[in-house]
């Protein structure tokens, strides 16, 4: 097992209620330092928030989630934005300013929290854009960006602080296939050059498969499987089997929980 | 639904006080504020020029058409500025501020929301009511005077054209009935006390609709048209309000 | 940090909105006559001071001298005790008589300077002991009806 402190985010049974509702049912987790890590699941079943819940963004309603050394949910609004700086996020639809150009996107986090210069911030964003093969497109609205390009700049902007710990939510979502293996490739290829740890929230197997050191399985706010990528493919678990191969019947249900629709036509019947 | 109502008027009114509470980056980086400024005033000026010259036009000749029936035509120039400085150049010029100015705030404030670019700043450790809202609420703030008393002079001049040179009232007249008639600091600073106080009005409900919307298109849609509505409704009874204040009692 | 076209129209905007406010200020208020010269405080007692109002104008020869600043009621002589606040400019002398005069049969009222031959002037607080009260209108026309009904009660 690794080292106490190679592990980067440790997240101990973690609980989280929206409205009543749990969405987090005891979730246990250990990232180690320089890994890529992937959180799988159906949509729905807890996995934003869980990454919303390392980022401080939500406050979990028991359990505990340390950040190297810091209980991230004990931590005041000030102290937050303090380890935030140490952190990337890339959002679902990239989330970019859209009244600000692509250059000043990435630049955005540098001249908020820092004094560089403006000559020194144009060579780091040229920098972080020739890393995702945009530095040609700076001077781009987001608005005249396609969703790939629009993710590889949002990517860009999320790693301009180099940051420690770099989670993705959905990184793939809405992607075709050619721009989803570029961004994989990316994330793969920042983790290591930045030596940064990711954390990967997403429902697309085949490209995690290929990139990702170490997957957990979510379902219905708890971890049902976990393992490496190898393990993962050779894995029995009939839950993991049905998302890999994405088959309709099996431990997770396509249909929402409702009653029996025999019950649901009769109520419905009677009340007229 | 009284309760939700409530409810909604205590978050707003926190939401005010972190307003204020970060409005210091605002200040401290000026050009924020300038951008906001830029948006929500100079944007504005074509409408409130040209409505302010009607106005004043339209002034000029329904006081002419009752004010000859008693012989007193040479007191147009204190009934336009009058009714511009006290009443109508505030009211008026905070009403077009509102549906011009304060709705795109609130639309651009709700998109953002909706797109997750407020998530994404706080992630990024940059407080979004310090970068995106302060600034919008204070660039609102200081326009809103300038706003107004430009709407007060254009409907004057509009009042002194249709007065003086189309229908041939006097000018020294207009012009010296005016000036013995209206008082700087019971008329005109009392009108620019009433701008300020719509603009701050306006500017907090234009944020904070953005800020509270729900962030859907049809949300962002809803909040817009509050936004007008709610600050149409809060001019009019602040205005009333602030009015029985200031000139209770005097001449 | 750099100049931008936006800076320029904000600078234009701001310029354009100061101007409208001393446009308001100077030419359509009366900022310019009444409040940049030095003035100083007469008070004035009326038996009564028929329809007077604040900021109403004191008026010599028919020139604006002033204007009315407070209007209060003395309750041990039952007078009303109008302060004025005159140019100072212009001084008047001791024996001025100040009147209540009304502008056309139905304008404003204003308080008028009736210059006396005093050589000793009017200095700031004085109070203008020589006052001549509103001609209350309706007073009049009873007055006079009353005599006129006299006067046919003589005839008979």
């Amino acid at each position: 097992m690794v080292l106490s402190d190679d592990i980067l985010v440790d997240i101990q049974d973690l609980h989280f209620n929206y409205d009543g509702r749990p969405v987090l049912q005891g979730i246990n987790m250990k990232i180690p330092r320089g890994k890529v890590v992937a959180i799988m699941g159906g949509s729905g079943c807890g996995k934003t928030t869980l990454l919303r819940c390392i980022g401080g963004q939500l406050r979990p309603t028991g359990g505990m989630v340390r950040l190297e050394k810091h209980r991230v949910c004990e931590m005041s609004q000030t102290e937050l934005y303090g380890l935030r700086r140490k952190m990337g996020m890339l959002f679902q639809f990239g989330a970019l300013f859209t009244d600000m150009t692509v250059f000043d996107n990435v630049a955005f986090p540098m001249r908020e929290h820092t004094d560089l210069s403006e000559a020194m911030i144009r060579d780091l964003v040229l920098m972080k854009l020739e890393a995702v093969g945009l530095r040609g497109a700076h001077a781009l609205m987001p608005g005249e960006l396609s969703g790939g390009m629009a993710r590889r700049v949002a990517l860009a902007r999320a790693v301009a602080l180099d940051p420690m710990l770099v989670m993705y939510d959905e990184p793939f979502a809405g992607l075709d296939p050619i721009a989803l293996g570029v961004i994989g490739q990316l994330i793969r290829k920042l983790n290591d050059a930045l030596g940064a740890t990711s954390i990967m929230v997403t429902h697309d197997v085949h490209e995690s498969l290929m990139i990702v050191d170490y997957i957990y399985f979510v379902s219905q706010g708890r971890i049902v499987a976990e393992g490496t990528p190898d393990e993962i493919r050779a894995s029995t678990d009939p839950f993991v089997h049905q998302f890999v191969h994405a088959e309709v019947e099996g431990p997770v249900h396509f249909d929402y929980p409702a009653p029996s629709v025999v019950q649901e036509f009769l109520s419905g019947g009677a009340r007229g | 639904m009284t309760v939700d109502r409530i409810w909604r008027l205590g978050f707003a009114a926190r939401f005010m006080f972190a307003v204020l509470r970060y409005s210091g980056a605002s200040f401290r980086r000026l050009p924020l504020t300038l951008r906001e400024i830029y948006f929500s005033g100079v944007l504005s000026l074509l409408i409130i020029i040209v409505s302010g010259l009607f106005v004043g036009l339209v002034l000029g000749l329904q006081g002419y058409e009752t004010l000859q029936r008693y012989g007193s035509t040479e007191a147009l120039g204190v009934l336009v500025a009058l009714s511009l400085t006290r009443e109508l150049g505030p009211v008026v010029a905070a009403l077009l501020f509102a549906s011009r100015a304060g709705s795109s705030v609130t639309a651009e404030i709700g998109l953002m929301k909706a797109t997750e670019q407020l998530k994404a700043m706080d992630m990024m450790a940059v407080h979004p009511i310090a970068r995106v809202v302060a600034p919008r609420f204070w660039g609102g703030v200081i326009s809103m005077p300038l706003l107004a008393a430009l709407f007060s002079a254009m409907g004057v001049l509009g009042g002194w054209l249709i007065g003086v040179v189309f229908i041939g009232v006097d000018d020294g007249a207009f012009w010296s009935q005016m000036q013995s008639g209206v008082d700087f600091r019971y008329d005109i600073w009392n009108g620019v006390i009433k701008s300020f106080v719509f603009g701050i009005a306006v500017s907090l409900i234009a944020v904070f609709e953005g800020y509270d919307s729900v962030p859907t298109a049809e949300g962002v849609s809803r909040a817009i048209t509050r936004t007008v509505v709610t600050s149409a409704l809060t001019i009019l009874a602040l205005d009333f309000v602030l009015t029985s204040f200031m000139f209770r009692g005097t001449s | 940090m750099n100049r931008t076209v936006l800076d320029l129209w904000v600078g234009i905007f701001v310029a354009i909105g100061i101007v409208a406010l001393l446009f308001l200020a100077l030419k359509v208020g009366n900022l310019s006559s009444a409040h940049l010269s030095e003035t100083y405080v007469l008070q004035a007692r009326f038996d009564n001071i028929g329809g007077l109002k604040v900021r109403g104008p004191v008026k010599s020869a028919g020139v604006v001298v002033g204007r009315i600043v407070d209007i209060k009621f003395d309750t041990a002589t039952y007078e009303a005790v109008v302060t004025m606040d005159i140019d100072g400019r212009f001084r008047f002398p001791k024996d001025t008589f100040a009147s209540i005069y009304t502008s056309g049969l139905l304008g404003e009222q204003f308080i008028g300077f009736d210059v006396g031959g005093d050589e000793k002037m009017l200095k700031a607080g004085d109070t203008v002991t020589k006052t001549q009260s509103a001609v209350v209108l309706e007073k009049l026309i009873s007055q006079f009806l009353f005599n006129k009904a006299a006067e046919g009660q003589e005839t008979k």
